[in-house]
């Protein structure tokens, strides 16, 4: 590793390090390299670090401990026996004893207890005698180790309270329409509102996104009109100039803020286009409550939202599709849209997939622009068509942690890691689908 | 656009022409005559406008946005500039194949297909695998790939592929095929292969070449096109155009001579 040092300094300029002094200058930059790669690896961490406190926070709510207190216990109404374990004359018996003449009376009108199916009678009893009631909720972390100290308290100031473990998400909470009360309430309407919302988003931002990526792309340079009349030569400038606008444009229309994407919304399809996004000119009855505050309105503001980005991630598709191969084409005497059509699209498709699906699947989570166009914040009925009223988890969300109640932040996690779940199955379902479509273009 | 009257030696005839990438003239005063079912070579320095020209014989510059071409290019008597002209029938009987192949992500199979199927084919499955296999008869590589015409055009060796893309052409039954440096990207042996197969091929078809390899040149035409850049304008125009035979023993131009015998270029 010695190196010469030219006696006439012929080779050498003397302005390198030679002999031991390389040594040491290699020494220093290979420093300076790792150190570099400690700050690397540090942000990894950070990010790393965020991701799992992320999750924790939301885990931590949505699952826990709650102290179920009951007005009478289930033991002192059956003797230490099982409610499950009694037959049904019993139970019609303990109902009998334990309610008021009026409860029972109106209970007989609705249908005998004698007929009523054991199922039936313990529900009953539950809800009407048992009744039991959440005293107190602890979140996940402190009811798995801070044990001692809650039942400690809770020995004091309930002291019949049972603690037990509760996944606030569950198939009851999935199923269940919103409810004012926390523990009945679900999220069956935020998320058939989701999916519909999603659905019609994508059914609209995908034909006009990829549209319009083919056309800036494939058709920009074209000029439609006869270049030799005046008037063809002004529409011709007139096309490229609108195009060149959209093309500069795109880049920032997608970073316009989703709020002014909403108002834009609320002017247009919900005020101006009512008879038509309320489904009234359709003469669908359901516009009379819903005016254009309906599902369609949403999806097209959410279309609007996305396409920028629908637009920007298909062209990059396009754009990666080697001009050989349009060449070819060409060279075989293919029209442009037999090139573009059996050529470009099909090798741009898994790109246009993967792009496309993750910009709509930002949609899901959006909030803002659906509260400035009026979607519904406390509905119970499941989304119907094109022209009803909608909620979708992320509003459900936001009405929930804004309530004091614990319990409703303890829900509002819940329904946290079900939009989370949604959403990375429908990042999941794009990865499969591009890897799919490669696989079926054999390549190699 | 073939008239059966028309009756020339010449498959191709410019007149006068002049290409234009914007506002710079790549090639200028251009006029000489592509010979029916013989080899043409185009040689020259890079960047004296070879591959331009015999873009312009297909309209293949069309597709650069851009690019003009002035002066007359006659493909039996008609003008292909002519405004009644379409590109897409031009290239649909002149034939094209490129320096790099570019073989689609497609099987054997459907890479041959794809030209007589967006051109209107109209015969049915059996009548398909006899084209298909005479296309690839055709390019010399159906002994190599008749067992497996289902594997993807992308699987096989750069020669394979090049003759795939020929055997591509083809199969729309073009008269006048251009290739441009066909061979730069393959090995010898591949490059034999295709310069014999460009002998076959001369019995049907009118080729044009465009090749660096002064051996290639005069060992696989009949009639050779020297081009060369204007020192002033870097407008490329027609040096000396000749059998290849006269352009290699016995050289006109003072250019042409220095050129062949490797002296500048
Ligand atoms: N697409 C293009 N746009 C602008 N100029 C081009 C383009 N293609 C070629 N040229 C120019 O035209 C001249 C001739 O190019 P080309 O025909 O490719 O030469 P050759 O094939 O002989 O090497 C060169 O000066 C080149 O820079
Ligand atoms: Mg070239």
């Amino acid at each position: 590793m010695s190196a010469e040092i030219n006696a006439s300094g012929e080779r050498s300029t003397g302005r390198l390090p030679q002999g031991e002094a390389v040594r040491q200058n290699v020494a220093v930059r290979q420093r300076r390299g790792r150190v570099w790669e400690a700050v690397l690896f540090a942000s990894t961490v950070v990010g790393i670090v965020i991701l799992v406190m992320l999750a924790f926070n939301i885990v931590n709510d949505a699952f826990g401990g709650i102290a179920v207190q009951s007005v009478v216990e289930e033991e002192e109404l059956t003797d230490g026996r099982q409610l499950e374990a009694l037959s049904q004359q019993e139970l019609v018996g303990i109902l009998e004893t334990n309610l008021r003449s009026r409860v029972l009376r109106n209970l007989e009108r609705e249908r005998p207890l004698a007929e009523r199916s054991k199922e039936e009678l313990i529900d009953i009893i539950n809800q009407e005698i048992i009744k039991p009631e959440v005293v107190a909720i602890y979140p996940l972390s402190e009811f798995l180790f801070n044990r001692p100290a809650i039942e400690a308290e809770l020995a004091e100031a309930f002291p019949r309270a049972e603690l037990q473990f509760k996944s606030w998400l569950n198939w009851n909470f999935l199923t269940s329409p919103m409810s004012s009360n926390p523990l009945q309430a679900g999220i069956r309407t935020a998320i058939l509102g989701t999916l519909s919302l999603l659905l019609l988003t994508i059914l609209i931002a995908f034909p006009l996104g990829i549209g319009a990526a083919i056309y800036l792309e494939e058709y920009n340079s074209d000029k439609p009109f006869d270049e030799r009349s005046p008037v063809g030569r002004w529409l011709n400038r007139a096309i490229q100039r609108t195009a060149g606008l959209i093309e500069t444009n795109i880049y920032n229309l997608s970073g316009v803020p989703s709020i002014i994407y909403g108002i834009l919304g609320l002017a247009i399809f919900v005020r101006a286009l009512e008879p038509i996004t309320s489904g009234a000119v359709f003469g669908a009855n359901e516009g009379v409550t819903a005016n254009g505050r309906t599902i369609l309105s949403a999806a097209l503001t959410m279309s609007l939202l996305v396409l920028p980005v629908v637009i920007i991630s298909s062209q990059e598709a396009i754009r990666a599709v080697p001009s050989s191969l349009r060449q070819a084409s060409y060279g075989l005497g293919a029209t442009k849209w037999q090139t573009v059509w059996k050529i470009v699209l099909p090798n741009a498709l898994p790109g246009i997939l993967t792009g496309t699906i993750l910009a709509i699947s930002r949609a899901i989570g959006e909030t803002a622009p659906l509260i400035v166009i009026g979607a519904s914040t406390f509905i119970v009925t499941d989304p119907s068509g094109l022209f009803s009223k909608f909620t979708v988890l992320p509003l459900q969300i936001y009405n929930w942690t804004s309530r004091p109640q614990e319990e409703f932040r303890a829900i509002a996690a819940a329904a946290i890691i079900v939009l989370l779940i949604l959403l990375l199955s429908l990042n999941a379902a794009a990865i499969l689908l591009r890897n799919y479509l490669r696989s079926k273009r054999i390549s190699t | 656009m073939t008239s059966a009257t028309y009756d020339s030696k010449y498959a191709i005839e410019t007149r006068d022409m002049h290409i234009y990438y914007g506002a710079f003239r790549a090639v200028k005063d251009v006029t000489f005559g592509i010979e029916r079912n013989k080899i043409t070579a185009l040689i020259g320095p890079s960047g004296c406008g070879k591959s331009t020209v015999l873009r312009s014989f297909n309209r293949m510059n069309d597709l650069i946005p851009g690019a003009r071409t002035e002066g007359e290019v006659l493909y039996h008597g008609q003008n292909l500039y002519g405004p009644d002209v379409d590109a897409v029938q031009v290239r649909r009987e002149i034939g094209m194949v490129f320096q790099k192949p570019n073989p689609f992500p497609k099987s054997i199979y459907d890479n041959i297909a794809y030209g007589p199927r967006i051109n209107g084919w109209k015969g049915s499955k059996a009548e398909m695998d006899e084209l298909v296999e005479r296309a690839l008869r055709g390019a010399a590589l159906w002994d190599e790939v008749k067992d497996d015409l289902k594997k993807s055009g992308l699987a096989l060796s750069g020669g394979q592929q090049q003759r795939l893309c020929i055997a591509r052409a083809l199969a729309v039954e073009p008269e006048v095929i251009l290739m441009d440096e066909p061979c730069s990207a393959l090995d010898p042996i591949s490059t034999l292969k295709i310069e014999e197969l460009m002998f076959e091929l001369r019995q049907n078809y009118t080729i044009v070449i465009v090749t660096h390899n002064m051996q290639q040149a005069a060992r696989a035409s009949d009639y050779t096109a020297f081009f060369l850049m204007d020192k002033d304008d870097r407008a490329g125009q027609l040096i000396e155009y000749d059998t290849t035979n006269n352009i290699f023993q016995n050289p006109k131009d003072k250019r042409t001579e220095e050129y062949i015998s490797g002296r500048f270029g």
